[in-house]
């Protein structure tokens, strides 16, 4: 049976894709994060009928952000299940119900009202595993939007990647792209442990490209491995969920410069991808880390701890340097808002610093 | 100043003892059976009992007011609760040898609880409760060596001695959990998957006086309610909350009723046939659709709330005497299950010893077993780990991370 010159180049450009750079499929489709979300979710309801979903206006509503458009009235009041605001309740069912033989999505509307249910995410759901020396797991999604929106104030804003994935027990992945999003969503729910699921809600309607592979019902990505979304050699960044976004856009500008960044995306916070990070700065030997949360305890101090206890330290030519989002409650005036996420401005001026050029 | 410590402590004395004292002043409790069945070699094979009476909340019928207890039953029964007081007595002398640590919350006083609900539940049900749970790792299934080596932290503990006394697991017991609580709603979660697979089973989640009043409770029930969970949530109200008496911490001591639109039962937790029949009651409730309920088992406590606690500080020595010498749940049983020919006072006699002798040796391994190998902190973190190493206290040691155990809930 012949092949056509074009499926060779889509199959293979499908394969690049999931390792190297979204950006260099010969890809077929655009699809927003809301929709690789939403594919995600109702592939795996469609799968396995022990997976269910449950949070506020999820089934009804079609979700506070759309992510469940549908799903209701596709499986119904059993499988997708709308819950009173009482996060640390529902946060509870939800993690009995992993333990008594389902496979729940626990969506927080966004992870801010996680901190209601933190001793559910924490204590009920991913020590359980340990204390019980492995008689009783726990395969639970806690899923939802995290980190800065726009206006939404000092109680919406905040960054839970630090506190989340400093949890053995737990593994903590946050999107990016819908490649992203999707093969992470469907992984985390056929992991038998506890997933926590940073996604980000200005992404939501991001539109990116996607190979047929990612469109298909069984793709996954594995846990605990970053990607390369850009290959350089001059300077090392490394982000996680929008940040990606804003550490491309620095690259791009910089390229223009003649300075070539490796942007990688680290997909996963927990397990962290310390290889691949290695690997590059070994390769590069400079690092910039780039992210939203505050710095204090972030994951650039986690990046940076170890990338000086690794080899690579030896290869450094110069400290690494984070960006982060701003040592303050976010502020709701727009112009201060923006002053306290980092723009491209920011990471470009941290490369110039670390590479000593104006 | 000495008088007025005494009124207050004779006030706090009666209002205890009135609250686990079901009866009116006359105590109308049928001590004698008024039916029993062939006679066979000295002893009868069943015998009926009055149940202590109930409080009903937004329910019509009771319970069953009487409780047909076969022989085997009666010594079932009373081997259980004898076990769990042996065994909560010797973790309190291996704490005081210091060969348990942390925590150590014990039991005594509410045998009839555990193993009066035990007695009703079908293989489908589970149950999950608080860190007062060595009765109840005992009667869903873990050996009282399990039991035992689990507090002293050894190899043949429930968990192999990483979780300690609060952290006992087995097949359709969720623990032993250690957030005052969190259980509830992680009980009515598995009610919820119950209910979901159609598997029959309902959820028995407990709970104490103290925590009655945490807020995750009402949310707990509120989906409960709304979602017609099989769920039984249960307050075993030992009257205190640590140091804090029921008065003291609760607007409303009426636990049974705090469920407000969830039905509600008061039941005599010092009569194990009581609790027996309030449980089938609520099995058939629950799996007929009906949604939850909310059961207060009023009972008692002889140790402190831990043993960091004397346990006296909050109430007399007196008080916990007159629960012991008259209301003692395993001294009542005895006294039912002889008055009424089903067993004899020698058969007890020698459960006794053959109780004292299990728990002995029981005690032996628990101290003379190991600890498991150091190497094994790494095991079992994840199902299915994604990294083998495990960072450990320097980056030059790291540890790997081993799968080891049998998963009893895998799915």
């Amino acid at each position: 049976m012949a092949i056509s010159a074009t499926r060779i180049a889509k199959r293979l450009s499908g394969v690049l894709s999931q390792s190297f750079s979204t950006s260099r499929a010969a890809t077929a489709s655009q699809l927003t994060v809301r929709d690789a979300l939403n594919s995600a979710l109702d592939e795996e309801m469609e799968r396995d009928e022990t997976v269910f979903l449950m949070g506020e206006e999820v089934a009804q509503y079609d979700g506070a952000y759309k992510i469940s458009r549908g799903l209701w009235k596709k499986y119904g009041d059993k499988r997708v299940i709308d819950t009173p605001i009482t996060e640390s309740g529902f946060a509870g069912i939800a993690v009995g119900a992993a333990m008594g033989g389902l496979r729940p999505v626990c969506e927080f509307m966004t992870f801010n009202f996680s901190m209601q249910a933190i001793d559910h995410v924490v204590n009920s759901a991913s020590k359980t595993f340990y204390m019980s020396a492995g008689l009783i797991h726990v395969p639970i999604v806690f899923r939802g939007p995290n980190g800065a929106a726009a206006g939404v104030g000092a109680q919406h804003s905040q960054c839970f990647a630090s506190w989340y994935s400093q949890c053995p027990g737990l593994k903590v992945v946050s999107p990016y792209s819908s490649e992203d999003a999707k093969g992470l969503l469907k992984a985390a729910i056929r992991d038998p442990d506890p997933v926590v699921v940073l996604e980000n809600e200005l992404l939501y309607g991001t539109s990116f490209d996607v190979s047929d592979e990612v469109l298909s019902k069984d793709f996954v990505l594995p846990l605990g491995k970053a990607v390369v979304e850009r290959e350089g050699q001059h300077i090392t960044l490394v982000a996680h969920s929008r940040a990606v976004m804003l550490a491309l856009e620095a690259a791009t500008a910089l390229a223009g410069e003649g300075v070539e960044c490796e942007v990688i995306n680290l997909r996963s916070l927990r397990p962290l991808d310390e290889e691949t990070i290695v690997k590059s700065v070994i390769k590069t030997h400079n690092l910039v880390t780039v992210e939203q949360g505050w710095p204090q305890c972030g994951i650039g101090s986690e990046i940076c701890a170890r990338v000086v206890e690794s080899p690579a330290y030896h290869y450094l030519e110069s400290p690494v340097i984070r960006v982060t989002g701003v040592d303050v409650p976010m502020p709701y005036a727009k112009s201060l808002e923006i002053a306290c996420i980092p723009q491209p401005h920011d990471v470009i001026k941290a490369v110039k610093k670390v590479l000593k050029i104006k | 100043l000495l008088r007025d410590e005494i009124k207050i402590k004779t006030e706090m004395l009666s209002k205890i003892v009135r609250a686990v004292v079901t009866q009116s002043q006359s105590n109308k409790r049928a001590l004698a059976p008024f039916m029993t069945s062939v006679r066979r070699g000295g002893t009868v094979t069943e015998a009926t009992f009055q149940t202590q009476p109930y409080k009903l909340h937004r329910l019509d019928e009771p319970p069953s007011t009487t409780s047909i207890c076969s022989r085997d039953d009666a010594l079932l029964f009373y081997r259980q609760m004898q076990i769990i007081r042996r065994l909560e007595s010797a973790s309190s002398n291996l704490y005081k040898e210091k060969a348990i640590r942390g925590f150590c919350h014990l039991y005594s006083g509410q045998e009839a609880i555990c193993v009066g609900v035990k007695a009703a539940l079908r293989s489908q049900d589970s149950v999950i409760t608080a860190y007062r749970d060595h009765g109840w790792a005992y009667v869903m299934g873990c050996s009282i060596v399990s039991i035992m080596a689990e507090l002293t932290g050894r190899t043949q503990g429930v968990a192999r001695g990483k979780g300690g006394s609060m952290h006992m697991y087995t097949k359709n017991f969720y623990g032993g959990n250690g957030i005052v609580g969190a259980q509830v709603p992680v009980g009515a979660g598995v009610a919820l998957a119950n209910k979901y697979l159609e598997n029959g089973g309902i959820c028995v989640a407990l709970y104490g006086d103290g925590a009655a009043n945490q807020g995750q409770l009402y949310e707990a029930y509120n989906m409960a309610k709304l979602m017609s969970l099989p769920a039984v949530f249960i307050c075993e109200n030992n009257g205190y909350g640590m140091g804090t008496s029921v008065d003291r911490a609760s607007a409303s001591t009426n636990y049974y009723t705090r469920g407000d639109y969830v039905p509600g039962i008061w039941i005599d937790g010092m009569d194990v046939l009581s609790v027996r029949e309030a449980i089938r009651y609520c099995i058939d409730y629950c799996t007929s659709g009906k949604g939850p309920l909310v059961l207060e088992v009023a009972t008692y406590r002889y140790h402190g709330h831990s043993m960091s606690d004397p346990g006296t500080s909050y109430r007399t020595r007196d008080e916990i005497q007159e629960v012991r010498q008259t209301r003692d749940p395993i001294m009542l049983f005895k006294d039912h299950i002889i008055g009424a020919d089903l067993v004899t006072a020698d058969e007890l006699k020698k459960i006794d010893n053959e109780v004292r002798k299990e728990v002995d040796e029981a005690v032996k391994i628990a101290k003379t077993d190991k600890e498991i190998a150091v190497q094994e902190l790494a095991t079992d973190v994840y199902l299915n780990p994604v990294e083998t190493t495990i960072r450990g206290t320097t980056p030059f040691d790291p540890y790997t991370h081993r799968r080891l155990s049998k998963v009893a809930n895998l799915h």
